[in-house]
């Protein structure tokens, strides 16, 4: 051990897997909630839904990572993709649910008025005028929410498991940069520990291009 | 002449509070009626009743009949989407949609509304509403601007070529010119003279100069009572309510 060679592609690839299928799984829940809580969610029914989000929110990330291991891994009997995916779904859900609920609140009444009064249905006026109204905002907090989850280590210790090798399946333990800079760092050899350091550079990287991404969508246009 | 839009015994309710009581009035077809009135008098509560745009908001009651082309509009078979197609509204605000275009703007109800029609005859409606609006000269280069880098009165002029857009019978509108300067008000007055032709045009302001240029009928809300209803000129020289004589003197209101 501690010979030169390894790296981290695997983990670039295996965290852009698992947070692609949590965020595949997780947008469409999270913003049909987003809305659902904003146009239509009156009663006792929207605000339990609401607390829910608020307690989901509060949740430490290694809460979630013990969820999966007991919904996703004990059940399929081995840590997988899937499982690290769950988790991060958790984590990412309730914060892009938040953020989907306030962008529409801050679509004016009158731009719902305005369409009701044109004979426009009411589930067309909240898809296509005021989702579309607030779309930057909401892209703005599935990428910060993205970002989020991109770095998260937690979550994935009991699920998505870590692997030295290239992903075999996405029922098969599988690397992420996080987990792989937390093995690297405890490791004893100076060569592990200069890769650690790189997979911090590439994490923040990542996180950054997010970050800018999200700017991009909210920039003010001329 | 026949009436567009006749309003039986209606009375409405935010929750406890009575706001209309018992109105009865009749709107003639292609016609400019002006509902006049103070602050608080109802004014606005009743032309929304006119296409149900109260229907989403909680606590609000109605009861009484308001007949469209004779038949009451709160009936159980009226879909109020259809009857907003037939009865669209202008606001107070000029609201042209955000992150759209002009042309979208004017496009959007044709767009929603079920029937499918190619980009050249979307494109003939715009243009067609556009001039109607009186808009199209100022516009046609600048389509694809959005609606909302207008000024104020060109982005109301939008709002209303955006509802001629759906080919409506009446059109509500709510104070249309009280957030607008001089000009613009004049533009948007002679177009309502111009369009009451072609359409039933129900105006609210709490501007007796307006009410008086631009309208063949006015009512006086009062504290969400119908006061008097006739023509404009009976009711500028010669009101058969002392409360109407008295509100049009400035004594009150």
């Amino acid at each position: 051990m501690g010979e030169p060679g390894g790296g981290i592609a695997n983990g670039i690839l295996g965290t852009l897997t698992i947070a692609g299928l949590a965020m595949a799984g997780g947008i469409p829940l999270a913003v049909m909630s987003g809305i659902y809580l904003a146009e239509y969610g009156r009663g006792k029914f929207a605000s339990i839904v609401r607390f829910a989000v608020d307690m989901l929110a509060g949740v430490p990330s290694i809460i979630m990572g013990i969820f999966g291991y007991v919904f996703w891994v004990l059940p399929m009997k081995r840590f997988s993709a899937w499982a690290g995916a769950a988790a991060l779904a958790m984590i990412f859900i309730p914060v892009v649910v938040r953020t989907t609920e306030e962008m529409l609140r801050t679509v004016p009444q009158s731009v719902r008025e305005a369409a009701l009064a044109l004979g426009i249905e009411r589930w067309k006026t909240t898809l296509f005028i005021t989702v579309r109204t607030a779309t930057a905002g909401i892209v703005t907090g599935i990428l910060l929410a993205m970002a989020r989850i991109v770095g998260e280590t937690a979550p994935l210790l009991f699920t998505a498991l870590g692997n030295q090798f290239w992903q075999s399946g996405l029922d098969q333990p599988i690397a992420a940069i996080p987990l792989q800079v937390f093995n690297y760092a405890i490791s004893p050899y100076d060569d592990w520990h200069d890769k650690a350091w790189a997979g911090a550079v590439v994490l923040i990287g990542m996180v950054l291009l997010i970050s800018a991404g999200a700017r991009y969508f909210t920039r003010v246009k001329k | 002449m026949e009436n567009a839009l006749k309003v039986k015994d209606l009375s409405a309710w935010f929750g406890e509070h009575q706001v209309l009581k018992n109105i009865a009035m009749d709107i003639r077809r292609n016609s400019v009626t002006s509902v006049m009135g103070p602050s608080g008098c109802g004014k606005s509560t009743f032309i929304r009743c006119l296409n149900r745009m109260h229907d989403l908001t909680p606590g609000f009651r109605v009861s009484g009949d308001v007949l469209f082309d004779g038949r009451n509009i709160y009936s159980e078979k009226i879909d109020p989407v259809l009857l907003r197609r037939k009865v669209g509204m202008v606001f107070q605000q000029p609201n042209p949609f955000p992150r759209m275009s002009a042309f979208e703007n004017v496009a959007v109800g044709l767009k929603f509304n079920g029937k499918k029609r190619s980009r050249s005859e979307m494109a003939e409606v715009v243009e067609k509403s556009l001039r109607m609006a009186a808009l199209w000269d100022e516009l046609k280069d600048h389509l694809d601007r959005p609606g909302t880098s207008l000024s104020g009165g060109q982005q109301q002029r939008l709002c209303i070529a955006r509802a001629l857009a759906v080919e409506p019978e009446v059109l509500l509108m709510d104070e249309p010119c009280s957030a607008l300067d001089p000009v613009s008000t004049a533009k948007i007055e002679e177009l309502i003279e111009d369009l009451s032709d072609k359409y039933t045009i129900v105006v609210v302001t709490h501007n007796m100069q307006q009410a008086g240029r631009i309208s063949d009928f006015v009512a006086f809300f009062l504290l969400g009572d119908l006061v008097e209803m006739d023509r404009a000129a009976k009711i500028f020289t010669n009101p058969a309510d002392k409360r109407t004589e008295e509100y049009i003197t400035g004594r009150f209101g």
